[in-house]
């Protein structure tokens, strides 16, 4: 393990010289116009998945077997009916709107999971963080075991037991990913929990579970908002890879995954229906992972230093001083990928 | 170094138990094994007959315990669908598996490195963004996914590669490329990282001092010190490059582990799916025993 043991504190956005502080995060979000890019992309994915009855053109389970595989800007059949923008599918239905409600089930499935292996990961990190002892011993153990199985291949024997289908998704990939939340938010509470301002409380007579919730939960906020967005990336891959192989999201609901799943064998004649929730599930968590990577700069004091400085720099102003601030206590999220280290 | 191999071992064994335990749970739990042999209208004598031959009515401990010795042995039952044991028809397509395995790390850790090195001797250039980019859209793509495209724009478009089964060797560029994208942009992300971490060491000044050129540098002191931390990410990626495999192969219709596993799952071959899912896990496992050691022989530290 790395200095995160060593209990050092972790600095906060206060330690900085001032001009960093003055910098907001608005400001620095203007020169960096992936980041935008992204954050509107998923704004914008949000947005339809939601209003997806209003914004869809076609029912997209509607099949019309005469305008089966009909590439991109086929016009509708009936006069006055909405072109098919994205084509259609092997059995008639709309691209577009195939994706538009995919949408909603990646989003969804992308946001429980994250919640339901969020919410109990965290739980059981803080307490194994925060008590440590017999407890810590016996949860870390089983973080590191699972840690070492292959995650899909777990999730495709559970859903071998228990069928595929929306909640058992959800399920398994809240069940194969919760370790990842335990062994992060492990580390953060090792950092915080000799803090000066959790001891301040501890003498003030503040009970444990007041400590853990309000003296050191609020502190590990931005580095578990970073990893969860990060997380969210790879659940949408992972129920993509799960429909894909037929063991996620069963049809005629539509899911990105499944839908490469079922235009596989057309690959050769209608490339539309392959190339398209490809290209969406790409973009999404290449977005995802944009946007997480950003706020872990920006909500790190040493990388927001660094924004600060290029920023000033490309203004033709000299870098602040004291720039070369080595933060201590700094849990990175490498630390989901195993503890191989010099132990 | 002793303690640290034997806990690594210890793990390793752990690990090889869990998935042991996980996969009779789900042998347990996924319907009566026998039912699914006998189909639905065989007799009541004869599903017990076959019960009791495969020691069904013992109590759960204790048929744990002989599905473990069992295991041990290599003996992981028979395949329902090819009546032939279950762990022989796996290890026929490990060699296949292996094979695709391997050319994907010959495309994606040389590749990976060299990116990472150039990358990294321009820290801002054009060639560094477009390194981060491809390294950014490793982790955000699914291979399966690539590997439609490719098999769109080469063997549909271009015409040149065959894109399913594998008679001669030009079968396996497709399926290797596909899977060794992600591994080659977390290969060259890493490499670029640690090295910059390298180049701001105080050792590197002194050798600038010295007048070694830049390439000498990079190339041979950073690289050597930077190696610890790039072997563990690109070792776990080629442990995990199997998992990807899966798929991959399911797409190419490749030979291997992966296809026939998701053909036991198809055919509901409980055997099969248990002997499948086990080799994968203990071949995992075996390969991050074998990274430790690498870890062992490169650090210092460990050794002590």
């Amino acid at each position: 393990m790395t200095n995160q043991e060593t209990g050092a504190t972790s600095p906060t956005l206060d330690a900085l010289p001032g001009g960093a502080k003055r910098a907001n995060t608005l400001r620095l979000l203007r020169r960096e116009p992936l980041v935008i890019a992204s954050v509107s992309f998923l704004v914008l994915l949000i947005l339809f998945a939601v209003a997806a009855e209003v914004v869809a053109p076609y029912d997209p389970n509607a099949q019309d077997l005469l305008m089966r595989n009909k590439p991109p800007w086929t016009p509708g059949v009936e006069s006055g009916a909405a072109p098919h923008i994205l084509g259609t599918d092997p059995l008639g239905r709309d691209l577009l709107s195939r994706i538009i409600y995919g949408a909603r089930v990646s989003i969804l499935v992308a946001a429980l999971t994250v919640l339901l292996s969020g919410v109990f990961g965290i739980v059981v990190g803080v307490l194994a963080g925060y008590f440590g002892g017999r407890f810590d011993d016996i949860v870390m153990r089983f973080v590191d075991l699972q840690m070492s199985l292959p995650f899909l291949l777990i999730a495709l024997l559970i859903l071998f037991v228990l069928g595929p289908g929306f909640w058992n998704v959800i399920l398994v990939l809240a069940v194969v990913k919760w370790m990842i939340y335990a062994r992060v938010s492990r580390s953060l509470v090792l950092t915080q929990k000799n803090a000066t301002h959790v001891d301040a409380a501890r003498v003030v007579g503040a009970t444990n579970l007041q400590i853990m919730t309000r003296h050191i939960l609020p502190s590990m906020a931005s580095p578990l908002i970073v990893l969860a967005t990060l997380e969210c990336a790879t659940i949408i891959i992972g129920e993509a890879a799960l429909s894909f192989l037929g063991f996620g999201i069963q049809p005629p609901t539509p899911s990105w995954g499944s839908m490469l799943g079922e235009g596989r064998s057309y690959v050769a004649t209608a490339w539309w229906i392959v190339a398209i929730p490809g290209l969406m599930i790409f973009l999404t968590a290449l977005s995802l992972n944009l946007t997480a990577n950003w706020a872990r700069v920006v909500t790190d004091p040493k990388g927001r230093m660094e924004l600060v400085t290029r920023r000033r720099r490309a203004r033709g102003r000299p870098p602040l001083p004291n720039e070369s601030n080595k933060t201590q206590g700094q849990v990175t999220l490498d630390d989901r990928n195993g503890d191989r280290g010099e132990s | 170094m002793w303690r640290y191999l034997l806990r690594r071992i210890l793990h390793s064994l752990g690990v090889i138990f869990a998935a042991v335990a996980i996969v009779f749970a789900v042998g347990r739990l996924v319907g009566d094994p026998v039912r699914i042999v006998l189909g639905i209208e065989a007799s009541e004598e004869r599903v017990a007959e076959v019960r009791s031959q495969l020691n069904l009515d013992s109590p759960i401990p204790e048929q744990f315990g002989s599905y473990i010795w069992n295991a041990a042995q290599g003996n992981l039952g028979v395949s329902f669908w090819q009546d032939v044991p279950a762990l022989s028809l796996v290890l026929e397509r490990l060699p296949a598996t292996f094979l695709l395995a391997g050319v994907a790390v010959l495309f994606a850790v040389p590749l990976g490195l060299v990116l990472g090195l150039i990358a990294a001797s321009r820290p801002g250039s054009l060639i560094d963004r477009a390194v981060s980019v491809i390294s950014l859209s490793a982790v955000s793509i699914v291979e399966f996914w690539i590997a439609l495209v490719l098999i769109l724009v080469v063997a549909v478009q271009l015409g040149i590669l065959p894109t399913s089964g594998f008679r001669s060797w030009e079968y396996v560029i497709l399926p290797a490329l596909a899977l060794a994208y992600k591994p080659m942009g977390r290969t060259a992300q890493m490499t670029r990282s640690s090295i910059l971490e390298e180049l701001s060491k105080p050792y590197v000044r002194a050798l600038v001092a010295r007048g070694i050129p830049q390439k000498r540098i990079i190339g041979v002191h950073a690289l050597k010190n930077a190696a610890l931390p790039i072997i563990t990410v690109t070792g776990d990626d080629i442990a995990q490059l199997l998992t990807g495999a899966i798929v991959i192969e399911v797409v190419f219709g490749w030979p291997g582990i992966g296809s026939l596993m998701m053909q036991a799952f198809e055919r509901r071959d409980l055997p099969l799916v248990e002997a499948s899912v086990l080799v994968i896990v203990i071949v995992i496992v075996v390969m991050n025993l074998l990274i430790d050691l690498a870890y062992i022989a490169l650090n210092p530290k460990i050794r002590l």
